[in-house]
């Protein structure tokens, strides 16, 4: 049935802390290991070896730049404070994308099969691949770009949250919880319930203002972001702020060295 | 959006077999004659080549049955089931013409209505989707139907009308001219707003959820070469070339059928029905045009996460 479920008894989703994710791809390679000999059909490539390798990939990470705009910079003259950056400086934000298994998922009205689903004990948003003709609406129809089709296959291949893992009791207790986020060296990545409001999620959540991603979309998204820390500024002392060729500070044998190989004049600035 | 050649050509024919069908089930053409009879076979072929055309760019075709059963929630599914149901009356016609010259004015108008439902079903598998902005609008449906009417009106006339019971069928060449102009002053109205709208309220700012931070562009991404969604969603050929495609588009779909068309008017008898048979194969063309420039202007919100409008610079 591809109505919605009008509640799920679970809401089970991913945080992704965008301040700690490195951007090692490790998620990614260990989510295309795990699924493509896991749920459904391999996660085929095509021409992997070749001059253009192409495949189909569960979870990718997206690498952007953000130039903080000139209302965040630190007052002119106020020491050394938090900020989310200065203006004109740019941070890079690794940026992990995968199924968001939105409460509204339009990829699940869309299907015409009943191939796309939203399970309504957990939320999961899963594709029955034997009912799946392939005709791509959903993943037209998916902001976010989470769903691929397989080019092997004919198939639609999501995240399925690894539903192969967390219930899996034949797996130690720690490995119950998706690939990405058992092997995020960082931390950046966690699993847990959201209709709980005491979750390890629904904290972080609280705590570091996790958000939607393009909520005017109205998919009402289950995953949340955690955005990237206020981060301690320099201060306009900083080492770096001052013109690289300056040796007026220098002392010591640095000064002995600099005044020797600037000869008799001690030149101001450049030499 | 990349425009898959099955889908235009799916869209183009079933909607002139479609706007045929609507015209002779409200009771135009003399159910007896030879011209109706054959009429009512090209709307069948149209209708059901259309159909399957449509699923030669399915994963698994095999399948396709299954896309009949989720009626409540899918415009796709609803499309397959009025395509199917719509068969009924538009068969039950076309034998009453082929097999007993006859008609039923009742059934004629249940199949029209029917015709124009299928044809709103498949508009609105595209103008539902949120993530389009360009098809997200009541202006699609409103484009699809009116060219089916349109085209299913000039088809009449070119290859049918004339046996309408009158010697001339220039009440039908008026009616064209007239459902011409409309057409295309509906498609304007989609086009304006189509290269207005962008992503919508949609940016990579909200894409990223970075914006109060400041302005966000991609850096790198994740991976070097493309993917099905770069392929599908991101589509550029035709974008470099828009507005080429654009003039070729009007002329080809309204300035040359309408010139045609009313010279169809001046010249004698002979050479009026060719004028009018090349009026409506331009009209043909010109929507071939049409239906790869509605994807082809399509900007998907998953282009955000591939650079947003830097993702869709020409490649050259």
């Amino acid at each position: 049935m591809t109505t919605l479920p009008a509640s799920t008894n679970k809401k089970l989703g991913l945080v992704i802390d965008l301040d700690t994710c490195v951007g090692c791809h490790a998620c990614v390679i260990n989510c295309k290991e795990w699924n493509t000999s896991g749920y459904g059909t391999a996660l085929s490539d095509q021409d992997p070896y070749g001059a253009n390798p192409v495949g189909s990939w569960l979870n990718r990470i997206h690498t952007f730049e953000v130039t903080p705009m000139a209302h965040q910079s630190k007052p002119k003259g106020q020491g050394v404070g938090e900020v989310i950056g200065t203006a004109g400086e740019a941070r890079v934000v690794h940026f992990p994308k995968s199924c968001l298994h939105c409460e509204d998922a339009p990829c699940v009205t869309v299907c015409p099969t009943g191939a796309s689903y939203k399970r309504e004990e957990d939320g999961i948003v899963l594709v029955d691949e034997d009912k799946c003709i392939g005709c791509g609406l959903c993943a037209w129809s998916c902001a976010y770009g989470a769903r691929e089709m397989d080019q092997a296959e004919g198939v639609m291949k999501k995240c399925t949250l690894c539903v192969d893992r967390i219930y899996n009791e034949e797996m130690d207790e720690i490995d119950r919880q998706p690939a990405c986020v058992r092997t995020c060296p960082a931390g950046a990545r966690h699993f847990g319930d959201f209709a709980d409001p005491n979750s390890n999620v629904s904290v972080l959540v609280k705590e570091r203002g996790g958000f939607d991603l393009m909520p005017e979309q109205g998919n009402k998204p289950v995953n949340k972001y955690l955005p990237p820390r206020a981060r301690t500024d320099l201060g306009e002392g900083a080492a770096f702020a001052a013109p690289v060729d300056s040796t007026e500070e220098a002392g010591g044998v640095l000064g002995w060295i600099d005044r020797a190989l600037s000869g008799s004049t001690r030149s101001k600035g450049a030499n | 959006m990349h425009p898959a050649l099955s889908v235009i050509a799916f869209t183009t024919f079933s909607g002139a077999g479609y706007g045929l069908a609507f015209v002779l089930a409200l009771g135009h053409g003399n159910s007896a004659a030879l011209s109706t009879k054959i009429g009512w076979f090209v709307v069948l072929a149209m209708i059901g080549g259309g159909l399957l055309s449509s699923t030669l760019h399915l994963g698994n075709p095999q399948r396709a049955w299954r896309a009949f059963s989720q009626w409540r929630s899918s415009w796709l599914s609803r499309e397959g089931v009025m395509a199917i149901l719509t068969f009924i009356p538009l068969t039950l016609l076309a034998a009453m013409s082929i097999l007993a010259d006859s008609f039923n004015l009742v059934l004629g108008y249940i199949g029209a209505i029917m015709c124009m439902i299928t044809v709103y079903c498949t508009a609105m598998i595209y103008a539902s989707l949120r993530t389009i902005p360009q098809w997200h609008t009541k202006w699609t449906p409103a484009c699809y139907i009116a060219f089916s009417v349109t085209s299913g009106t000039l088809i009449y006339m070119a290859f049918f009308g004339r046996e309408a019971g009158s010697a001339s069928n220039n009440a039908w060449v008026y009616l064209s001219v007239v459902f011409l102009v409309v057409a295309w002053l509906i498609k304007y109205c989609w086009s304006k707003n189509a290269l207005a709208a962008g992503y919508g309220a949609s940016s990579m700012e909200t894409a990223t959820g970075l914006g109060n931070i400041g302005k966000v562009r991609l850096l790198e991404r994740p991976h070097a070469m493309g993917n099905y969604l770069t392929d599908e969603m991101a589509f550029r050929v035709a974008r470099k070339h828009l507005n080429k495609l654009g003039w070729i588009e009007v002329f080809l779909g309204v300035v040359l059928p309408i010139v045609l068309l009313l010279l169809s008017l001046v010249v004698g008898s002979g050479l009026a029905g060719f004028f009018q048979v090349l009026a409506t194969i331009s009209l043909m063309a010109g929507l071939f045009v049409e239906r790869w420039l509605f994807f082809a202007v399509a900007k998907h919100a998953v282009g955000l996460y591939y650079g947003g409008e830097e993702a869709l610079v020409p490649a050259e």
